[in-house]
């Protein structure tokens, strides 16, 4: 079974002037969440969907989902956690409670607020968690990254060619990822806030999958600008 | 939904677009597995085409082959994963009498409408036909040009008198190679000569009863009939050939394209009294029939396999111009794009 988990669980605090969540924010015609959720219900090869959101937008994310997609009953909406680690185990939870957990469960975590993802990325991402029990979506860095530990000198430049933006989806076998998460201690849970980083840190493989410059994050007032603008940018002839 | 296209903007550049599929009305969402490059693309992506044509078209994702897996469908008439060809003519009106594919109001992908080359293409369970199991999808991905010839064929079926004892096929290239073989199984009683420039392709018409090179015919040969799949500049003297060559109130199947006018002896058309008729496209039937005719005959996509002259595997921007630039450069067979994007 593949599971594909929608986080939706910011409030989105950076959206700046905007009250509303930024996955719930309109992007063309519908909510960018929705735009999300509907790339994963048309793949064929996600069994399920969970949508993870802070408990008050629920039954809201449930009104959205019913209106574009009708009632489905592949797509459930549970509350998500208060850090991103939590929202995970409470996905892991939810699989295991409701569709039980074996080697052959995969779980595509995904940001509601990436509503460009494509068919090819998801189902790379599939792939590559089925062969290598974890993975990855990224792009090589454009930009020279600059490391500094005081905030205030340069402490070291990595060079570029080894250096990837992290994007998502990211996927695992999750029998494997509950197994490393329950591993953390709680000085651990509290530093390790990326599944894969998790992986890495147990020494555990986790594969680049290739994600597209495109597949950006709405994180920003200035990226849904920008999402408006790629958006619009289709003619008429499309 | 978000999709993504790739579109043409300016000869050889290609640039990533979007736009919205609503998955809350009847829809049909479809993703291409395999997609055939035509001429007509080709064409398009070098800048051949006029400035004022370039200007009117682009931006446009282009290509107007493929064979694409069912990802979704509201009337549930197919499931996911079903294999289907759509049709790249879109109807905007029924006519009992035009065919959709010459009414004037219809959008036709890649010229008129978004190509196929895009994540998934949207369209309704009408505009695609249904593949069995196993079929060859680098076949199935020009099943499109397939559909040109089996509609020419039925308007030579319309338009011609009984007599086809035999029928000339001008032009060794994909068109002439498929029209001929349609024709092979199609008319078995009728004799079928293949008429061509370069040997080597002529020897592939193994199915024909003769082959010429257009250069040592020999005055006495004659066709009852004759279909045209030479195109651009080429065709005048194919057109011209065919006229010296064919029998009285013969007909005259046109089907390659020329960017330039042609001049044709009207002189001999009107004293052999030979109907001459265009086909351009197809419709929907035309594609329901050429699928029932490879699945009534699997030998055909056999022989079709032989026009797969290369697949491309497409996972970037930079692979789908790697299959226009070595379709550029073939002079035979098809190029197919694997599509991983």
């Amino acid at each position: 079974m593949v599971v594909g988990a929608i986080f939706a669980g910011g409030i989105g605090a950076r959206m700046g002037n905007f009250d509303t969540p930024k996955q719930y924010l309109k992007l063309g015609t519908k909510p960018i969440i929705i735009h999300t959720i509907e790339k994963f219900f048309i793949n064929p090869d996600i069994d399920e969907i969970i949508v993870l959101c802070p408990k008050s937008w629920i039954g809201h994310t449930c009104n959205l989902i019913e209106k574009s997609l009708g009632k489905t009953g592949r797509v459930s909406v549970i509350e998500g956690g208060a850090t991103r680690n939590d929202t995970l185990n409470n996905a892991l939870d939810y699989i295991d409670k409701t569709f039980g957990m074996d080697e052959d469960t995969i779980i595509v975590t995904h940001d509601a607020v990436r509503p460009f993802v494509t068919h090819r990325i998801i189902s790379d991402n599939i792939k590559a968690a089925r062969e290598y029990g974890a993975c990855d979506t990224v792009v090589p860095a454009t930009d020279t990254i600059v490391e500094s530990l005081d905030s205030k000198q340069i402490s070291s430049i990595p060079e570029r060619k080894t250096l990837y933006q992290g994007q998502t989806p990211q996927s695992f076998k999750a029998k494997l990822l509950k197994e490393v998460c329950e591993s953390l201690n709680e000085d651990e849970k509290k530093v390790l806030t990326d599944a894969c980083k998790i992986f890495t840190i147990k020494n555990l493989p986790v594969k680049l999958v290739d994600g597209e410059v495109f597949n950006i994050k709405i994180t920003y007032p200035y990226d849904l600008k920008v999402a408006q603008v790629m958006l619009e940018g289709a003619d008429i002839n499309d | 939904m978000i999709n993504v296209l790739y579109r043409l903007v300016a000869p050889r550049m290609i640039e990533v677009a979007y736009s919205e599929i609503n998955l809350n009305k009847p829809t049909l969402v479809v993703r291409p597995l395999y997609l055939a490059i035509c001429k007509a693309d080709q064409r398009y992506y070098q800048g051949m085409r006029s400035q004022a044509a370039l200007k009117a078209k682009l931006p446009m994702a282009l290509i107007h082959e493929c064979v694409a897996q069912v990802v979704y469908d509201s009337g549930g008439t197919f499931k996911p994963g079903d294999k289907v060809i759509p049709v790249p003519n879109t109807p905007t009106q029924t006519d009992d009498v035009i065919s959709e594919n010459y009414l004037r109001t219809s959008y036709f992908r890649s010229s008129r409408y978004a190509g196929f080359l895009q994540d998934y293409i949207e369209t309704s369970a009408q505009r695609v036909v249904k593949l069995s199991e196993g079929f060859n999808l680098e076949v199935a991905s020009f099943t499109e040009l397939i559909s040109v010839s089996v509609h020419a064929i039925t308007r030579f079926d319309r338009f011609s008198h009984s007599r086809r004892d035999t029928i000339g096929v001008w032009g060794d290239g994909n068109l002439g190679f498929i029209t001929a073989l349609l024709l092979h199984y199609m008319y078995p009683d009728s004799k079928l000569y293949v008429f061509g420039t370069v040997e080597e392709k002529l020897s592939y018409f193994s199915f024909a009863d003769e082959t010429f090179h257009v250069d040592n015919t020999g005055s006495s040969v004659c066709v009852d009939h004759a279909f045209e799949c030479v195109g651009g500049a080429g065709s005048q003297s194919a057109i011209y050939q065919i006229i010296d060559h064919i029998e009285p109130e013969g007909t005259v199947s046109l089907m390659g394209v020329s960017e330039n006018f042609v001049d044709i002896n009207t002189r001999m058309i009107l004293e052999k009294g030979l109907r001459l008729y265009g086909s351009s496209r197809s419709g929907v039937e035309d594609f329901h029939r050429t699928v029932d005719i490879m699945h009534k005959h699997p030998e055909i996509p056999h022989y079709f396999e032989n026009l797969v002259g290369e697949v491309v595997s497409a996972r970037s921007i930079k692979d789908i111009h790697l299959a226009f630039e070595h379709d550029f450069n073939r002079n035979y067979g098809k190029t197919v794009i694997k599509w991983e994007k």
